[in-house]
């Protein structure tokens, strides 16, 4: 592809075209072209009766999230499986070196520790946020006055991400000068060396990650506003008190939204990066306790320059995520209850207004 | 508008539920103990921006007192060339949002309304690629965009978002699904096209979910921090969180600095938030709902 897109470049320069936008011309170019014959392909298709106007004009809608999938997701995914058999540097010819990199990536103890490292983080981090959050979500539920500020306030940290966030959070958790170190110091307790200590680095990068639960919490308010108050008065008639209304009619309504923050709480905690890059300069951390899965992936990929390892450690990672994802989807047959009929009149009445 | 409908429930429609007295009590104390927590690192964010180096050895813990140094945030600005930087950031996150809107509406507006062969397995499957994390397919995009010689540009950050957002698409769906249908069957019985009902019709009634999608993608590519540290490699085109983030290693022991740098890249999401904070919350509570 590359000589195609030298040949399109140096076409573009011929006419004089300004260099920064010589790329993006020569890839509009190339996507144009594949436009034009899909469209011509869809109109012949529509001509012959092979299919109708409107799945023609589906087919035309979809076909830039067709397109971007083919070019950024399918393809990658293919490319990236076939390279996890080779040895390539991005310089040298890429070599065949068949189930090595797998090989080595079972006996890999830096591997080892990088996937200790992330599962622990999600086993502890998914279910503490789940139970922040919620717990969050309820209290604001029972309809005390000034909702609107605690749920800015809850709202706001999680504004404050990524680099900024790692950058606070530094600071926040520094031994001699920081926030929490001070404010044990005030209880006479001297605080850990948290980041800079191996057994207590990962647990800080936890608590991080609770300080930004602000987004799930709206999620569930919204979850627990739309369930419908029937159901509690018609529990109350029966006698049922608060524990057992929160027990058998909170929980099991809003256990579906649950499942949703899990599932992409789980996906999102698993590809944690930017706070083990930030924090460690990208070392990963004492002792490699901040050493995230991905984190060795960049490794690998952009700083090793190991295409080959870092393509067959990406397929490791995809089977993990698939994998746990099917086993909480499996489990959630357990607890998570759909209502067979949801109160659709309802939900009409809220757009009509 | 559904999401104008939801932000409308959460802010909390008064007299609708109120438990008994001492429940309404313990939740408050509750809430008030947890928020003073809660937003105390932020406030010390800020109080921290604004000591000098002393009072940050002195203060500690506490907010108080503040040496009010306006100037850490001129000199953390000065430390690195904050404005191409600024251009960068603007360009490498406003050009995906409008992008980003019209791709993923077009798309989301096929899904709800042009019934077609085909239409609901290729949903299942824009579904799935929600669940697959961006870093499996970051080596192949890599080599893809080092043969397409956009190393070291913001396009590999920019391409990707004309070609629609798997999840903004599934929101522009689940938003045009609860428009009423009526509105499709008579522009197409006038003989309308499909690209003329989505335009003129679909998306000037999209406002709600435009705004949430834009603030939404706005802050997501704002403080984008992988991909900026794989495709930006030399000084011409950083971004602010790759600034800040080698700021953190060079200047690491200048807290007020750090904190005011810091502060001034997450403002703008702090302004956008209280501007559109109706419909961001709208459109995130939209999210849980299937």
């Amino acid at each position: 592809m590359s000589d195609i897109v030298q040949g399109l470049e140096g076409f573009l320069e011929r006419l004089h075209i300004y260099a920064g936008l010589r790329p993006i011309l020569s890839l509009v170019i190339m996507l144009a072209a594949v436009f034009a014959v899909a469209f011509a392909a869809l109109r012949g298709a529509v001509r012959a009766r092979w299919i109708g106007r409107n799945t023609a004009a589906f087919w035309l809608f979809v076909s830039p999230w067709i397109v971007g999938f083919l070019l950024f997701t399918g393809g990658p995914m293919v490319y990236s499986l076939i390279l996890s058999f080779t040895d390539w540097n991005l310089i040298d010819p890429a070599e065949f070196v068949g189930f090595a990199n797998y090989a080595e990536a079972f006996s890999d103890p830096d591997l080892g520790q990088s996937l200790k490292v992330t599962l622990v983080y999600a086993a502890v981090s998914v279910p503490l946020q789940t139970v922040l959050s919620l717990a969050v979500a309820l209290l604001m539920n029972v309809k005390v006055r000034g909702i609107h500020v605690f749920r800015t306030i809850w709202y706001l940290p999680s504004l404050v991400t990524g680099v900024a966030q790692a950058v606070l959070f530094i600071w926040v958790f520094n031994p001699s000068y920081g926030l929490v170190n001070g404010l044990l110091r005030l209880v006479g307790v001297e605080g850990p060396r948290w980041l800079f200590d191996a057994d207590w680095a990962l647990a800080t990068v936890v608590i991080m990650s609770l300080w930004t639960v602000g987004g799930n919490m709206i999620i569930y308010l919204a979850g627990l506003q739309d369930i419908a108050k029937e159901l509690y008065e018609a529990a109350q008639i029966d006698g049922a008190g608060r524990w057992r209304s929160l027990w058998n009619i909170t929980l099991p309504q809003i256990s579906p939204v649950i499942f949703f923050n899990v599932v992409t709480g789980l996906i999102y905690a698993m590809q944690t990066f930017t706070q083990g890059y930030v924090v460690t300069h990208n070392g990963g951390g004492p002792s490699d306790s901040l050493l995230f899965y991905v984190l060795y992936l960049y490794n690998n990929a952009f700083s090793f320059f190991r295409m080959g390892y870092a393509s067959a450690l990406a397929w490791i990672f995809f089977v993990m995520i698939m994998v746990l994802t099917a086993l909480v989807f499996r489990g959630s047959a357990f607890w998570v209850y759909y209502e067979s009929q949801r109160p659709k009149a309802r939900k009409r009445g809220a757009h009509a207004g | 508008m559904p999401a104008d409908a939801k932000a409308r429930a959460v802010a909390g429609d008064g007299a609708a539920r109120r438990g008994p007295l001492g429940t309404r009590i313990l939740a408050l104390t509750l809430l008030v103990i947890g928020s003073a927590g809660f937003i105390y690192p932020f406030l010390w964010m800020i109080a921290t921006a604004l000591r000098t180096p002393e009072g940050v050895a002195h203060g500690g813990a506490s907010l108080w007192p503040v040496q009010w140094q306006w100037s850490n945030f001129a000199d953390g600005l000065d430390s690195f060339p904050f404005w191409p930087y600024l251009r960068n950031s603007l360009l490498s996150t406003l050009v995906p949002v409008v992008a980003v809107v019209f791709s993923s509406s077009l798309v989301g507006f096929a899904f709800a309304r042009i019934r077609a062969r085909g239409s609901g397995p290729l949903f299942a499957v824009v579904l799935s690629t929600l669940l697959l994390p961006q870093e499996v397919t970051i080596v192949p995009q890599f080599i893809l965009f080092k043969n397409l010689d956009m190393i070291d540009t913001l396009w590999p950050i920019i391409v990707p978002t004309f070609f629609g957002s798997a999840f903004f698409i599934f929101l522009f769906r689940q938003f045009y699904l609860r428009l009423p249908e009526a509105l499709t069957d008579a522009a197409l019985i006038d003989g309308a096209s499909w690209f003329r009902i989505w335009f003129s019709i679909y998306l000037p009634l999209s406002r709600p979910i435009i705004i949430a999608t834009a603030v939404l993608q706005f802050m997501s590519y704002w403080n984008n921090f992988f991909q900026a540290a794989i495709y930006l490699t030399t000084d011409r085109w950083k971004t602010l969180p790759l600034a800040l983030a080698g700021f953190q290693s060079v200047n690491g022991t200048d807290t007020p600095l750090l904190m005011a740098t810091a502060l001034v890249i997450t403002l703008p999401c702090v302004l956008l938030f209280f501007i559109a904070q109706r419909h961001i919350i709208g459109g995130i509570s939209f999210t849980g709902s299937k």
